[in-house]
C-alpha cells in the first residue's frame, strides 16, 4: 500500500526517516517494530483496537456538512469532527493503538510527551483505562499556558514531569521523555503522540491515524456520492492529524491536500513554526526530516500561539510529501487562525482547538469552483484554548 | 594506522580518555584544557562539539553545552580553533557530538577539516549502524578517521560482533544503558555483563564509559577492558575557578600515578 508515498523496509520516505537513535534505544525500537509488524495482521488486536474505537472514543467521528460556511465560501465544506473524539482530539486514535502494543511487549510503565497537552490527556486516559503507570513530560512553558489540561492529567492519575531544559516546550519535552526511555529501556513503552521519531514511530502513528481518512471516504461517499473531494485540509505541528487525515487519498492524485503550518506572528518575523519555508534537511528526534535550524545546526526554537504546532520539525513522511509535491504545505498565523476559530463559533457553532483553526483560516486564502467538496480536519476542540480567545477578542 | 589504533596497539590496560565538550567553560581554551590533560597522563581525549538537544546526556553535559553555544562554540569555531591542535598535543583525539550539527557542516567537509587538523576519531551517538553504512562509511575510511560504536548491557551478541566487525580502534562499553552522568551500577547483571563481553573475545578492544567518576569506578571498568572514559565527572571540574591548574590532581585521584 502506498508504494509511493509509503515507507521502504528500512525506515525511509524517500530521502526522509529512518532511526537516528542512540545504541541504548535500539532494542526498544527494534522490539516495537517487531511488534508493531505483528500486530498489523493480527485479528485480535484489530478487533480490540477497532472496538475501542466504536465503544469508548465514540467513532465514527461525524463528517459534518458546515452549510453556512459551504455558502461563506461557495464549496460543499466538510468538517471532519475529531474534536468530538473522548478526551477532545484525534489524539485517542493513536493512544488507544499504542496503549495495546505497550500491552503486547509487557510494558508496565508509560511515557509520552505533550505539547498543548491534548496527547498527554489522550495518554493518560489510555493508562487509566489499562490500569498502567504513566508519566508526562510537558514543557514548562506549556504547562503554564495550558493548565487546564495539565489538571486534567493529574485527575487521570498521570505524574506531569516539566522539560526545563532548553527552550521548554514540546521539543524539550520530548528530548526528556527520549532520556527517560534511554533510562527504562526495560519496563516503559514510550507513546509518541506526532508523526515524528524514529522508525517504526511515524509509520505507527500514521497508521493509527488513517482510520480518520478511512472513515471519511465512506462518508464522503454517502453524503456527496464520491469518496473523493478536491481538497483535504489539515493543520500540521509533528503532523500527526494531518497525516491521519491524508492518508488514504495519498494515491488519489486528483485530491489536492492542503497542510496548514503555524506561521506564529508572520513567517519572515522570527516568531514562526513554519517549519517547511524556514527548515532545513537534518535529523531531529531520530529522524532525517526538514527542521528549523541554524547554519551550524542547532534547533531552532519556533513560536506559535498554539502549543501543538509550536515543533521545530514535521514528520518524515510530510517531508517526503512537501519534497515530492504530492501535498502543498502553507501557512496561517496566529491572528488569521484566532478569527478563523471565532468564525467557526459564530457560523457553526463549534468552538475549534486554535491548532485546527489554522487548518479553517486557510479558506480565506482559496478558491473554489461551484460544486467544489472540500474536507477539513477538526482535529480538536477548542475548550483547553478558552483563555487564550477570550483573552485576544475581549470576551 | 592513526594514532589511536597506534596506542591500541601499544597499550592494552589501564587507558584513560577524557571527555570535555570544547567551548565549556570558557570559548578559547579548549586546547589548554587538552594539553592540560596530555601533560596530567591522559592516554586520548574525547572533545564534545555542543548541540542544542541532546537526548542521550544528562544534565551536566547537557548544562555545558548550552554554555558553550551561548559563548559561541561552533563547528567552524571548533576547527579553527583546532588548527594548532597537533602543535599542542601528540595522544590520540576524538570527536563527539551528534548527527544533525554534521549535516549542515557536511560530511564530506567535516571529515576532511577533522582529518586536516589531526583527529583521529569521531562518536556520534544519533548515528545507527545502518545509516553509517550507508550513507558515511566510506568518506569516514577516506579520511582515516575511525568510527566509535556504542554497546550497552541490552545489546545483542549478534550486533555486538557485527559493531566489532565495524570497528577499527576500539568498542565503546556503556556500564548501564543510561544517559551520560548517571552513577555507576555494579550489580551482578553488569559484571555478569562485562563477562559476556570479556568472552567473546572481541578483535577490538574495549573502553568502559558513563558513570566513572572515581578511582574506584575507574578500577572496577579497567578490570573488564582495557580502560574508562570519564565525561560528566571532568566537566563537573570544569566549573571549578582554577580548573586548568587543578587537572593533574583530577587525573590522579581517578587513576594516581603508580
Amino acid at each position: 500500500m502506498h508504494m509511493k508515498y509509503g515507507v521502504d523496509e528500512h525506515g525511509y520516505y524517500g530521502d526522509f526517516g529512518g532511526a537516528y537513535i542512540p545504541e541504548m534505544l535500539y532494542p526498544n525500537i527494534e522490539a516495537l517494530r517487531a511488534q508493531y509488524l505483528k500486530v498489523l495482521n493480527d485479528n485480535d488486536f484489530k478487533a480490540e483496537y477497532d472496538q475501542l474505537l466504536k465503544d469508548y472514543v465514540g467513532r465514527p467521528s461525524p463528517l459534518y456538512h458546515a452549510k453556512r460556511y459551504s455558502e461563506k465560501y461557495g464549496a460543499n465544506i466538510f468538517f471532519k469532527r475529531e474534536d468530538l473524539n473522548h478526551t477532545g482530539s484525534h489524539k485517542i486514535n493513536n493512544a488507544i493503538g499504542q496503549i495495546l502494543l505497550a500491552e503486547r511487549l509487557g510494558k508496565k510503565r508509560i511515557i509520552a510527551e505533550t505539547g498543548a497537552g491534548q496527547h498527554g490527556v489522550a495518554t493518560a486516559t489510555v493508562c487509566a483505562l489499562k490500569g498502567l503507570e504513566c508519566v508526562v513530560y510537558m514543557g514548562e512553558i506549556d504547562m503554564e499556558r495550558q493548565a487546564p489540561n495539565v489538571a486534567r492529567m493529574k485527575m487521570l492519575g498521570a505524574k506531569v514531569v516539566p522539560a526545563t531544559s532548553g527552550s521548554k516546550t514540546l521539543k524539550d519535552a520530548t528530548n526528556e521523555a527520549l532520556r527517560d526511555w534511554i533510562g527504562n529501556p526495560e519496563d516503559t513503552h514510550y507513546i509518541i503522540g506526532s508523526a515524528v521519531g524514529p522508525y517504526p514511530y511515524p509509520e505507527m502513528v500514521a497508521k493509527f491515524q488513517s482510520i480518520i481518512s478511512f472513515e471519511a471516504k465512506k462518508q464522503l461517499l454517502e453524503q456527496t456520492g464520491s469518496e473523493l473531494p478536491q481538497y483535504v485540509l489539515a493543520c500540521v505541528g509533528g503532523g500527526s492529524n494531518a497525516i491521519g487525515m491524508f492518508y488514504n487519498f495519498l494515491d488519489d492524485e486528483s485530491v489536492k491536500l492542503i497542510a496548514v503550518e503555524a506561521a506564529g506572528k508572520g513567517v519572515e518575523t522570527g516568531h514562526s513554526a513554519a517549519t517547511t519555508s524556514l527548515g532545513k534537511e537534518g535529523v531531529l528526534h531520530g529522524t532525517r526530516t526538514i527542521l528549523m535550524q541554524t547554519e551550524d545546526g542547532q534547533v531552532v526554537e519556533p513560536y506559535s500561539i498554539s502549543a501543538g504546532l509550536d515543533y521545530p520539525g514535521i514528520g518524515p513522511q510530510h517531508a517526503h510529501l512537501y519534497k515530492v509535491n504530492r501535498a502543498e504545505y502553507v501557512s496561517a498565523t496566529d491572528d488569521e487562525a484566532l478569527n478563523a476559530g471565532l468564525l467557526a463559533c459564530q457560523l457553526e457553532g463549534i468552538i475549534p482547538a486554535i491548532e485546527s483553526a489554522h487548518a479553517l483560516a486557510h479558506l480565506e486564502k482559496m478558491t473554489f469552483k461551484l460544486g467544489d467538496n472540500v474536507v477539513i480536519c477538526l482535529s480538536g476542540r477548542g475548550d483547553k484554548d478558552l483563555d487564550t480567545y477570550i483573552k485576544h477578542f475581549g470576551y | 594506522m592513526n594514532r589511536l589504533q597506534n596506542l591500541f596497539a601499544n597499550k592494552k590496560s589501564n587507558l584513560l580518555s577524557i571527555y570535555f565538550t570544547a567551548g565549556y567553560p570558557e570559548l578559547n581554551t579548549t586546547l589548554d584544557i587538552a594539553e592540560a590533560l596530555e601533560k596530567a597522563g591522559a592516554d586520548f581525549l574525547e572533545i564534545g562539539f555542543p548541540y542544542s538537544d541532546p537526548v542521550a546526556d544528562g544534565p551536566t553535559i547537557q548544562q555545558s553545552s548550552e554554555k558553550a553555544l551561548e559563548n559561541g562554540m561552533t563547528l567552524n569555531v571548533l576547527f579553527e580553533q583546532l588548527k594548532q591542535l597537533r602543535e599542542r598535543v601528540t595522544i590520540p583525539v576524538l570527536l563527539m557530538g551528534y548527527i544533525n550539527p554534521i549535516v549542515q557542516y557536511g560530511i564530506e567537509r567535516f571529515c576532511k577539516k577533522a582529518a586536516e587538523v589531526g583527529v583521529d576519531g569521531v562518536i556520534v551517538p544519533d548515528l545507527p549502524i545502518y545509516e553509517y553504512e550507508k550513507l558515511y562509511a566510506d568518506t569516514f575510511k577516506q579520511n582515516n578517521l575511525s568510527n566509535i560504536f556504542l554497546v550497552t548491557p541490552n545489546t545483542s551478541e549478534e550486533r555486538i560482533s557485527k559493531i566489532d566487525g565495524l570497528s577499527n580502534s576500539f568498542i565503546y562499553l556503556l556500564s548501564s544503558s543510561s544517559i551520560t552522568g548517571s552513577t555507576l551500577n555494579v550489580s551482578t547483571s553488569i559484571e555478569d555483563y562485562y563477562k559476556r563481553i570479556k568472552g567473546m573475545e572481541l578483535a577490538n578492544p574495549t573502553i568502559i564509559g558513563f558513570g566513572i567518576s572515581n578511582n574506584a569506578s575507574y578500577n572496577k571498568a579497567c578490570e573488564y577492558a582495557n580502560g574508562a572514559i570519564v565525561g560528566s565527572a571532568f566537566v563537573k571540574h570544569l566549573a571549578k575557578d582554577n580548573y586548568l591548574q587543578t587537572i593533574p590532581d583530577f587525573i590522579d585521584n581517578i587513576r594516581p600515578k603508580s
